[in-house]
């Protein structure tokens, strides 16, 4: 049964904490509950976008740097 | 009047008790303050029976949950945001009833960017140089200064209660409508400083909301960077062009930091700098705004004082057919 993340809040998405980092997460990779998988820049604050469910990434649906909208699928996990 | 009637669960993302505003103090850079989207505000108060500008919160983009300890009628105007009550869902521009014990929370924001949650009797705070609104960088005013954290405990005021189930009329909601949004602006203030041909530009650019907008101004960033018209700068303004003299900086005035990002002042914006500004976004558009998601696209529209007036004129006649519609 596959769940999806969607984002909580508008914004711009960052996959990463930082320019030089390396992503939260990638796609095969296990998460668990409270896993924070990307971050939400709005209104001057990143917001961490956490995991609710705990299963392993199939796919991520936006790229560093997208523009989301809120209720928009960010990954699905397995 | 119901003391403790609301229990803050979840904050949501920065909610804070907003009225009309705070007029009057700005000579003394005390900004107005008050609701982005004074429109809503005023008809979700008016749907639960209190005056249109009684105090209620502001959810930015994210609604709170909020455990209600007293019988209350609420309802939820602007962004499209869902209100769920006990989980089951209401509709935006509608009277519900929530009981004592009853839990508001909200669906994830559809569209707009601000939900204005009326409640019957208006929340109580101290009323501050003539206003309830909270303006968080003064810590003045609102619940303590402040955005509302989990475990507050807000009183609601004296007011008889609206039934439930009055309902407000797709054509009498208000809202940015399709993109690109159109603002309509009256040019002037340091207009002339810049050439006629950036002047056009800025008005057929298509901007785009950045995401760090806020209550105290909207960045907009993608159209074109100015360019001015050649001159010594005067004395005592900066070195670069979109510098001026120190002056006083109008509610909606359109400011162009080194002339590349607008930014609207708004309701929590400072009283004056040395920014230069093109123009003045209309009254009746300022409520437009504050229902702006980031990342939209949105054109700047001329008008001139006349066309102004009018829509200010079209949008009061607006609020006046809500009041008669629930009168």
């Amino acid at each position: 049964m596959s769940e999806q993340i969607v984002a909580p809040l508008p914004g711009t998405f960052y996959r990463k904490p930082a320019p030089d980092a390396a992503p939260f997460k990638s796609e095969g990779d296990d998460v668990a509950v409270g896993d924070v998988i990307g971050l939400i820049e709005v209104m001057k604050n990143f917001h961490e976008v956490k995991a609710e469910k705990a299963g392993k990434i199939t796919a991520f649906h936006l790229e560093n740097e997208d523009a989301v909208m809120a209720g928009q699928p960010i990954a699905t996990l397995d | 009047m119901a003391v403790d009637a609301i229990e803050v669960v979840k904050p949501g993302l920065a909610t804070t008790v907003q009225d009309l505003g705070r007029p009057g103090f700005y000579h003394l850079g005390i900004p107005l303050s008050g609701a982005m989207d004074q429109f809503a505000l005023a008809a979700a108060n008016m749907l639960v029976g209190n005056e249109p500008g009684a105090a209620g919160l502001e959810a930015v983009f994210m609604g709170p949950e909020l455990l209600f300890r007293a019988d209350a009628t609420v309802a939820v105007c602007g962004a499209e945001l869902p209100p769920k009550v006990d989980g089951a869902p209401m509709e935006t521009w509608t009277s519900f009833a929530v009981k004592a014990g009853q839990v508001l929370s909200f669906d994830y924001l559809k569209a707009g960017a601000r939900g204005y949650i009326a409640v019957s009797g208006g929340i109580d705070v101290p009323v501050v140089l003539g206003s309830r609104s909270t303006y968080p960088l003064g810590g003045l005013g609102g619940f303590e200064g402040r955005a509302l954290a989990a475990g507050d405990k807000l009183s609601t005021g004296v007011g008889a209660a609206a039934r439930a189930g009055r309902k407000l009329p797709a054509e009498l909601w208000r809202g940015p409508g399709a993109a690109p949004v159109e603002l309509r602006m009256l040019p002037g203030l340091y207009w002339h400083r810049v050439t006629e041909a950036s002047g056009a530009r800025f008005l057929s650019d298509t901007w785009k909301v950045a995401p760090e907008a806020d209550r105290i101004g909207y960045r907009f960033r993608g159209g074109s960077p100015l360019e001015y018209v050649p001159r010594e700068q005067p004395f005592g303004a900066g070195s670069d062009p979109s510098n001026i003299v120190d002056a006083c900086y109008p509610y909606g005035s359109i400011q162009v930091p080194g002339g590349t990002e607008p930014i609207v002042l708004h309701r929590d914006a400072v009283s004056g700098g040395g920014y230069m500004m093109v123009g003045t976004v209309i009254s009746a558009d300022m409520d437009l705004i504050g229902q702006l998601q980031p990342h939209m696209p949105v054109k700047f529209v001329e008008v001139d004082m006349a066309g102004a007036l009018a829509a200010r004129k079209a949008r009061a006649d607006m609020l006046g057919r809500v009041a008669a519609h629930l009168a």
